[in-house]
């Protein structure tokens, strides 16, 4: 397997691990809160951002991220303003985001092809710099989590107990949302945009089912995404696939063998 | 302002004549909150005192709810003041002196959540930010299982729980801190009427027999009733305030050692008397 010794595919596993790692964590978060749509919310925004990076010269991962983080403040705003309608603040932002980079792709159309790299990933074009940028956030991620972990378990568990224990609740969630648009942007090339949510949450909807404990049930959803990940980059590099596609078809696999795996199981019991 | 003054002004009927020897838990001065313009909470005074037992009864929409969130700073008042534990609440930071216990149904069955994680989160807060748990923390933990009785549960998922169990692995959270005001926001919803009976119970007797003062939260007026009078002690709109304290207040200079002393060390000696 001459493929593992290719600089570009070790960047790409290089790559896919240190995202296989955060976006699960940063999943298991958005999941229990209820705002599992908010992955494909923010992604979408972050699209527009590539756009307007390719039309104006910039690093496209870095207007993408900040993009991101700006989709995601506002997201913060309107779940505010509409506070018992979380979904519709996502709803709102996510058609935003794809109007906006519909718009400045019709501006740009010179660079049609390169924008669809962001939208169907292309792990294998990444370079020394993209790997510097997801190396960073995940090394900020993987500190913010491990500094405040069981505060984000009470916080998630039961947000008013949290307020009542004095914890900075706002400061929380605004630091998680934001932590959520970074991973979210830098994993778009490597999964692309329509496929982020899946690697947010496809890994927690396995952990659910099997998870003993909140501790056990994200390390099992990181196990998971990483085996997806790895499994995925590997047949698509050996059989010359996409590799987006086929680390997300990995983990649909997992889910389905995990829920029969379960049912198996209760039957017998 | 002197004390003195501030004393009358804060007096209510439960805290007219009272002794020098029950300290100040809950303070509510004037209060008053606004809502989309509506005066949910108007003009509002009334004292807690040391081991109160203290059931705030209404219909919905009385206020109740908005009431605890004031109380616990979820809310800021419109006008007025709430002092904890002699401090006005902005300045407030002692926070797990105070225990919560939330309506049963304010969780997520599902969330993937041992009864002992649960128990655990009672010890996290602005305090222990940054810090590990400790063998002490492991130990308090153990204790609030024990004498919830649920030590055989803490490795189950809550959502694997009966109701009544739920309640008490709730009621293990607030207790691990070995907290002086806990406060129950209508604890039984949702519960059969056998088990509510059980953990009523429960609390009646902690508080006969420990050094907590108690602020719940009811619409369940028989159950409030039988142990606290027919008769509320103040009335502010809907929001009715009974009032039931472990004695007489007026008995408190024969008493005073006995059960305004500072308690001694762990939860289980707080509890041993079970």
């Amino acid at each position: 397997m001459d493929i593992f010794l290719e600089p570009f595919f070790q960047r790409a596993l290089i790559g896919g691990i240190l995202i296989g790692l955060t976006a699960p964590l940063m999943g298991t978060f958005l999941v229990l809160r209820r705002l599992s749509m908010i992955g494909d919310t923010l992604a979408h925004v972050s699209i527009a951002g590539v756009a307007l990076g390719f039309l104006i010269n910039v690093y496209p991962l870095g207007t993408g991220l900040l993009f991101a983080l700006l989709a995601s403040f506002a997201i913060e705003q309107l779940r505010k303003t509409y506070r018992t309608y979380a979904e519709l603040s996502i709803a709102i932002i996510m058609s935003g985001g794809v109007a906006l980079a519909t718009l400045l792709f019709t501006l740009g159309k010179g660079f049609n092809m390169n924008v669809m790299s962001y939208f169907f990933g292309s792990v294998y074009t990444l370079d020394t710099a993209d790997i510097a940028v997801v190396g960073g956030v995940s090394a900020l991620v993987l500190i913010v989590i491990c500094l405040h972990f069981k505060e984000f378990f009470l916080m998630f568990f039961d947000e008013e107990a949290a307020s009542v224990s004095g914890l900075p609740v706002r400061a929380y969630n605004i630091a998680v949302t934001m932590l959520t648009a970074l991973v979210i942007s830098v994993s778009i090339k490597i999964v692309g945009a329509l496929l982020v949510s899946a690697l947010l949450t496809i890994p927690v909807a396995c952990s659910l089912v099997v998870g003993r404990s909140f501790r056990h049930s994200v390390g099992m959803a990181v196990l998971y995404s990483e085996v997806a990940v790895m499994i995925g980059l590997v047949v698509a590099g050996v059989w010359d696939l996409a590799p987006g596609a086929t680390v997300v078809l990995t983990l649909i696999v997992l889910l389905i063998g995990t829920l029969t795996f379960k049912m198996g199981l209760r039957r017998r019991a | 302002m002197l004390p003195m003054e501030s004393a009358t002004e804060t007096a209510t009927a439960a805290a007219v004549g009272q002794p020098s020897c029950h300290n100040r838990i809950v303070e509510i001065d004037r209060l008053s909150f606004l809502y989309e313009h509506k005066n949910v909470i108007d003009n509002l005074t009334f004292t807690v005192l040391e081991r109160d037992f203290v059931g705030l009864i209404g219909p919905n929409g009385a206020g109740k709810t908005t009431l605890l969130r004031l109380l616990v700073g979820l809310l800021k008042p419109t006008s007025g003041d709430i002092r904890l534990f002699g401090q006005s609440i902005s300045k407030f930071q002692d926070w797990d002196r105070i225990g919560y216990v939330p309506q049963k149904n304010a969780f997520n069955p599902l969330f993937p959540a041992t009864v002992r994680e649960i128990v655990e989160s009672g010890l996290y807060g602005r305090k222990r930010l940054y810090r590990k748990l400790g063998a002490s923390d492991r130990r308090k933990i153990d204790d609030a299982l024990d004498v919830m009785r649920i030590a055989d549960l803490a490795g189950r998922r809550i959502g694997q729980l009966s109701g009544g169990q739920q309640q008490r692995a709730f009621l293990a959270r607030a207790l691990v801190n070995s907290p002086q005001l806990l406060i129950l926001d209508e604890p039984t919803v949702g519960i059969d009427a056998e088990t509510q009976q059980g953990f009523f119970q429960l609390i009646r007797h902690m508080h006969e027999h420990h050094h907590i003062t108690f602020l719940m939260v009811s619409h369940d007026m028989e159950m409030m009733e039988a142990y606290l009078g027919s008769e509320p002690v103040q009335s502010a709109g809907k929001l009715k305030f009974y009032v039931k304290h472990t004695h007489a207040p007026e008995d408190c200079g024969e008493t005073n050692l006995s059960h305004s002393i500072e308690r001694p060390g762990g939860m289980r000696e707080m509890m041993e008397v079970t």
